[in-house]
């Protein structure tokens, strides 16, 4: 029977285009001392670490974590490293959850980072490899065409996207750490942005920057006794899923891998109906139509209906019934390593209380989520307030 | 280094109950990582009749560096076919840490069943030059050590305290060449003496030819299983009675490098010493890719010259990185489930001159060598 585990500490790095004022270790080290520091914690008191990142091309540096491990206090200790394409921040946390919930550990801290403007993160996803079509233009041409059939689909109108990156942005006004702060965003502003990628807009696309996210999980003893000013977050559910990059019986607007994970981690939550029981979620949008495409696949709204749901302002903080991402989600922050865990790490926060200005009130139940791949790779956890 | 605080909860037996390798070899070159690891995953599988779908999860370890593209195991996990979609995991590790994960999630009792495996295509790669980009990227790396020269500096601080000579190296690579030759799947195996080898130039002093491993391609797969369902599948799997590891700081200016206290405090760790520090086990297979590396290895488990050390032959008949490590735990297991050994530890190790180690005790009763358990 696996052990009750919650969240007693957060941190995250400022986020930004260039980090130059810090290594690789000092960016990683900001966002793990915030972490400690949250949680009432020393580097002495964790028993193991667990960090992830997207790969090791994006820096240059081959399985970074060895240099790291004096950075992050693990000497003497366990440290593992995860790599699961863009939804390693969030399986890096399950991966650390499960060191708690399988009794093996009490405290454990886990980190995830990128640091792109050491590399670049399109020469990197371009290698060209024998026998396959060369990518080129990085993730944004490959989601393209999945956000054009999802469009056709739906019959979605075409400013649907515009209204997720105006929201998106809007709340990431409200939110310290993100590396976007357009004070000026408005409607024309995005539409009037360079088509990228048709149908993807500059900006409705996430910028690339360097940052990093960490969390301090633990058991159900430590928790109980945390001198933590906050109370923790504890794990109702957590679960992952991955499915094959393509073969023809995929269906890779709305996949298989995504619905099963969300049913695995609400049957684990005991959630029936998500739009009434989750209070907030902070979802992996990095173009702006994923919000809707993942409403559907998150059983937030119906098959062709996600859509309207963003349309009505449902998923916005000012004023909506499931704010999504008040963050500012990955369109605001994207150190693409990280990005997973901060979606898991911003919901912690709204269950704990400390999100500033971004803060939702009376939040007892909240969703992460994290995507990678070709949309194929999902992991997802479900925070709550009470002890399950 | 003393063991961080483990195991609050009882150890759920769980066991290796089914193992695949390809023959290491110098050069695949007419098969990708996929095509090597698809015929091991179907023989790991038949080798006790299941399927994918009888797996509660999967997990792998391998580089990018080594394929020379991101996210390459996501194109690996094509010799899966993860259809209908399943619980997976990979690390940027050796395999034998995507081992340690899974059997981590098996502790937790939800499921019973998991897949492990790794693939290390070292031959389309200058090892230099990679290897040389796992160092501190600010400090180390823009000097492009390579790992031989790191590896010798390791060699050359041993020698220092006196506990080991040129010859001692010669005698590890000569015994490990020659037991590789009743290794159907060895990469290199020969029949030399000591002597014979001592006659290699140098490559990096005080390392000769003999001291180092060779490069190779291979693959490996790994299923384990837990209690009765281990059982069912398996008349006699081989136990993990303990598992774990520890890192060591990166600068080697902060190390002994004529030690390893990280696999001293893993192997305290995962249970290996009785109470007057001994290790009891029949097998040892220690992932010690230059031949001093046993040498230190040795010491730090305090192994009794009783133990069969390396009778796979190890890293330097066979070194397909991210494979190696994970093939150790093959090699015991295989000679728990072939009943020629009751008892075994295996190692694997990541990083330069020995970072970051892994052991893991297999045993054919799950209470252990000892009766005690992890």
């Amino acid at each position: 029977m696996a052990e009750r585990c919650a969240v007693i500490g957060v941190g995250q790095t400022k986020h930004a285009a260039k980090r130059e004022d810090v290594s690789i270790a000092g960016l990683v080290r900001e966002a793990a001392g915030r972490a400690l520091e949250d949680a009432g914690l020393d580097w002495a008191d964790i028993d193991a670490v667990v960090i992830g990142k997207a790969p090791d091309m994006f820096e240059g540096v081959m399985m970074p974590e060895l240099y790291l491990a004096s950075a992050l206090g693990a000497v003497g200790k366990p440290m593992l490293r995860v790599h699961t394409a863009g939804s390693v921040g969030g399986s890096t946390a399950i991966v650390a959850a499960h060191l708690v919930a399988s009794g093996r550990h009490e405290r454990v801290l886990t980190v995830a980072f990128e640091k792109q403007s050491d590399s670049d993160a399109m020469w990197a996803l371009s290698v060209p490899q024998p026998f396959s079509a060369p990518l080129l233009a990085g993730a944004g041409g490959f989601f393209a065409p999945i956000i054009r059939a999802y469009m056709r689909r739906s019959g979605a109108p075409d400013h649907i996207g515009i209204l997720v990156a105006v929201k998106d942005r809007l709340q990431a006004l409200k939110n310290p750490y993100a590396h976007l702060h357009i004070e000026d965003i408005s409607f024309d502003m995005v539409k009037d942005s360079i088509m990228l990628w048709d149908p993807v807009r500059y900006l409705e696309t996430c910028p690339s920057s360097d940052g990093a996210a960490a969390m301090v999980l633990v058991s159900e003893r430590v928790a109980e006794s945390s001198t933590s000013s906050r109370p923790p977050a504890w794990i109702h559910g957590m679960a992952m899923r991955s499915e094959p990059t393509m073969f023809a019986g995929r269906d890779q607007v709305n996949p298989q891998a995504g619905l099963d994970c969300a049913a695995d981690v609400y049957h684990q939550a005991g959630i029936t109906e998500p739009r009434r029981q989750i209070d907030v979620a902070e979802v992996y949008v990095p173009f702006s139509w994923f919000e809707p495409m993942w409403l559907e696949n998150l059983g937030f709204a119906d098959q062709g209906d996600g859509w309207k749901l963003t349309e009505s302002g449902a998923t916005a903080l000012d004023g909506g019934d499931i704010p999504w991402n008040c963050s500012g989600g990955v369109l605001s922050s994207n150190p693409i390593g990280a990005s997973g865990m901060l979606r898991f790490l911003e919901v912690a926060m709204q269950v704990r209380g400390q999100a500033g200005e971004h803060q939702v009130e009376n939040v007892r139940t909240a969703l992460g989520h994290a995507y990678g791949g070709g949309s194929q790779f999902f992991a997802m956890w479900v925070l709550g307030a009470d002890k399950p | 280094m003393s063991p961080a605080a483990t195991a609050r909860a009882a150890v759920r037996p769980v066991g290796v109950v089914s193992v695949a390798q390809t023959k290491s070899v110098r050069r695949e070159d007419h098969r990708n990582e996929v095509e090597m690891l698809m015929p091991i995953v179907t023989e790991v599988f038949a080798n006790i009749g299941v399927t994918k779908l009888d797996m509660g999860f999967v997990c792998s370890g391998s580089t990018d560096y080594l394929v020379g593209a991101p996210f390459s195991f996501v194109m690996a996990l094509d010799a899966v076919g993860v259809w209908p979609p399943m619980r997976e995991s990979h690390v940027e590790m050796d395999g034998a840490w995507a081992l340690y994960e899974a059997w981590t999630l098996l502790q937790e009792g939800e499921i019973d069943t998991a897949l492990v495996y790794s693939f290390g295509r070292s031959s389309p790669s200058q090892l230099d030059r990679i290897l040389a980009l796992q160092l501190d990227p600010y400090y180390m790396a823009p000097m492009w050590p390579d790992p031989v020269a790191l590896a010798a500096l390791q060699a050359q601080a041993l020698i220092d305290t006196g506990k080991a000579t040129e010859k001692d190296f010669a005698v590890v690579a000569a015994r490990s060449r020659r037991d590789a030759l009743g290794n159907p799947n060895a990469q290199v195996a020969k029949d030399q003496s000591p002597d014979e080898l001592l006659r290699d130039d140098y490559v990096v002093a005080p390392l000769r030819r003999h001291a180092l491993p060779p490069i190779t391609d291979g693959v490996v797969a790994v299923v384990l299983a837990a209690e009765d369902r281990a059982r069912d599948l398996c008349d006699r799997p081989a136990w993990i009675t303990g598992i774990d590891h520890r890192i060591e700081a990166h600068a080697l200016g902060a190390r002994d490098l004529a030690q390893s206290p990280s696999t001293r405090a893993a192997a305290q760790g995962a249970g290996v010493f009785d109470a007057s520090d001994a290790v009891h086990v029949d097998v040892a297979e220690l992932h010690a890719p230059f031949a001093h590396q046993e040498l230190i290895l040795r010491e730090a488990l305090g192994l009794a010259d009783s133990v069969a050390v390396n009778p796979s032959g190890g890293a330097l008949a066979a070194n397909a990185l991210m494979v190696a490590g994970l093939l150790r735990i093959v090699e015991a297991a295989t000679r728990i489930m072939d009943g020629s050994a009751g008892s075994a530890i295996a190692h694997a190790t990541s990083g330069p001159c020995l970072q970051q180690n892994l052991v893991c005790a297999l045993a054919a009763e799950p209470s252990g060598p000892t009766g005690k358990g992890a």
